[in-house]
């Protein structure tokens, strides 16, 4: 057995070992079902009602995505406009932070004031929701290039657009995917809030609905399936970070790969 | 406007002065300097003597407090004049291969840019290995920056600098952070370069070895405010060996530019003590 392989061993056995702990507590406490599940029976209710649960779950998948999507393609445009622009940096940085210091609860009426209720808060929820920490990163990024990196292409005559593309942006890309990590579960932070306020959809709503008629286990099956979408799409995101820029973590296998 | 017809590269009562008011720091004082076509100019002189700015408004990296910068007859940043460049860091793009980043030149400059999509895989790939073997990195190329030693980073980044075959080739103490043998077999191999392709080519570097071995001019500076203070030609036959530079004509050259330095310096010295009040 490889080393790597130990640690992955080791690490799954911690993690299965928690829910086992969990449950023998849960067990030998005679804690009620109603106070805390056990895990057990959450994936029992999980299962039982997985065919009420999985229309819950699409939508805020695709409700979390397409925000997550429209984040990432703002979030871009902006860090690239505040990192390469002082005027901007200037002007946009202390909006950027009042807006982000809103909580994001408050704003939902005001989308569904605009949208009405359904899909269309919940999109827009989620996509404030992951811009803030893209836009900083990917400014950062920018604004930190070495000089002498800018040098090089100033005494080629590059134009700001050409620096832009090839050092600004790629130099930019760990600092990009540092922050997709953290966007992508605040996305979904964003879409449930949205879907718990104003939708009849979605894993918030389910959620909601549960706690109202005290179905606590079908609250914790919603927590799960949450919390399993968003470490899949961590996984996601961490697997094309290490292919796209393997460079700055200076893995062997991305040499020969 | 006096302009001397031949000179590539000229700088005419150029001043450049950092920062404002009570802080201004002059960093060149008046200097005038012409530098004729497909020359090896090498620029010697203490630290802050302002060699390295001379480099930068040459490039049009800064721009000149007063007086003026022409390059090819025109002033600079106007000029269609291709300049290459490589400083005492490799700066190469830790993201790109080493073939890829030698190519960047190729991808920015006309009139290679407009061709670069359809030749970057043929004719320019064929062209950035040729170079790369040239300088002892053949087979190299598909490797990244951080696979390759400081000395090979070195070679790769004067590759980028030669690539689109520039007619100005700014060096700013290229070898400066490497071991001695690195180093002079580099000077061979730029020596070769030069004399293939005649760039003209302005050197800055700390070591008068260095200067006298590779230069056909070396320009003493002296630095607060930094200015030039002595010009020479180097006249020894080329190309020029490692064995010539313990030769008593090549000793006797590097000792007088020392001198010039070391006595540059003492001037300089007494010039700040004068600036002290009693």
């Amino acid at each position: 057995m490889t080393p790597g392989w130990r640690r992955h061993l080791q690490s799954a056995a911690v993690i299965v070992g928690f829910f086992v702990l969990w449950e023998l507590a849960c067990i030998v406490f005679h804690i009620k079902e109603i106070v805390l599940p056990r895990p057990t029976q959450i994936l029992f209710t999980l299962w039982e009602r997985a065919p009420a649960i999985w229309p819950h779950t699409l939508q805020t998948l695709y409700t979390t995505l397409v925000g997550f999507a429209l984040g990432i393609v703002s979030g871009v445009l902006i860090g690239a406009l505040i990192g390469s622009s002082r005027l901007a940096y200037d002007v946009g940085y202390p909006l950027l932070i009042g807006f982000s210091s809103i909580p994001k609860v408050a704003v939902v009426p005001i989308f569904v004031l605009w949208f009405g209720a359904g899909t269309v808060p919940a999109v827009l929820t989620a996509m404030i929701m992951s811009l803030f920490p893209i836009v900083v990163n990917v400014a950062t990024g920018l604004a930190t290039t070495e000089p002498e990196l800018e040098d090089v292409m100033k005494a080629l005559r590059a134009s700001k657009f050409d620096i832009l593309m090839n050092v600004g942006l790629p130099r930019a890309m760990p600092y990009f995917f540092a922050s997709l990590k953290v966007s992508v579960t605040l996305a979904f932070v964003g879409t449930v809030i949205a879907e718990t306020v104003a939708s009849n959809l979605g894993i918030g709503n389910l959620m909601m609905i549960a706690s109202s008629s005290f179905d606590v286990p079908l609250v914790f099956a919603g927590l799960l399936v949450l919390a399993l979408l968003g470490v899949g799409l961590y996984a996601i995101f961490s697997l094309i970070e290490g292919r796209v820029i393997g460079w700055a973590k200076r893995k062997d296998e991305f040499a020969l790969g | 406007m006096t302009e001397d017809a031949r000179a590539f590269v000229q700088l005419q009562d150029v001043t450049l002065a950092y920062g404002r008011g009570e802080r201004r720091v002059a960093a060149l004082g008046k200097t005038d300097l012409s530098i004729a076509k497909g020359d090896f100019v090498a620029l010697v002189g203490p630290s802050g003597c302002g060699k390295s700015t001379i480099l930068k408004l040459v490039t049009g990296l800064i721009p000149a407090s007063s007086g003026w910068v022409f390059v090819a007859g025109r002033e600079v940043g106007a000029e269609p004049v291709r300049v290459g460049m490589a400083f005492q860091n490799p700066t190469l793009l830790p993201w790109l291969s080493i073939r890829d980043n030698v190519m960047l030149p190729l991808k920015i400059v006309p009139p290679f840019r407009q061709e670069f999509r359809a030749k970057r895989r043929g004719e320019f790939r064929d062209r950035a290995d040729a170079l790369l073997a040239q300088v002892g990195l053949s087979g190299f190329g598909d490797k990244f920056p951080w696979q390759l030693s400081g000395g090979m980073l070195q070679r790769a980044s004067l590759c980028r600098a030669l690539i689109h075959d520039p007619q100005l080739l700014m060096l700013d103490e290229p070898f400066g952070a490497l071991d001695q043998f690195t180093r002079e077999e580099l000077w061979g191999i730029l020596q070769e370069l030069w004399m293939d392709r005649r760039p003209t080519v302005l050197l800055v570097t700390h070591d008068l070895k260095e200067a006298s071995f590779l230069a056909t001019r070396v320009c003493v500076m002296r630095a607060r405010p930094g200015r030039i203070v002595e010009d020479s030609f180097v006249d020894f036959p080329r190309p020029r060996t490692i064995e010539m530079t313990y030769e008593p004509g090549f000793v006797a050259l590097t000792q007088r530019l020392r001198e010039r330095i070391v006595s540059a310096r003492g001037d300089a010295a007494a010039a700040d003590l004068q600036e002290i009040p009693a």
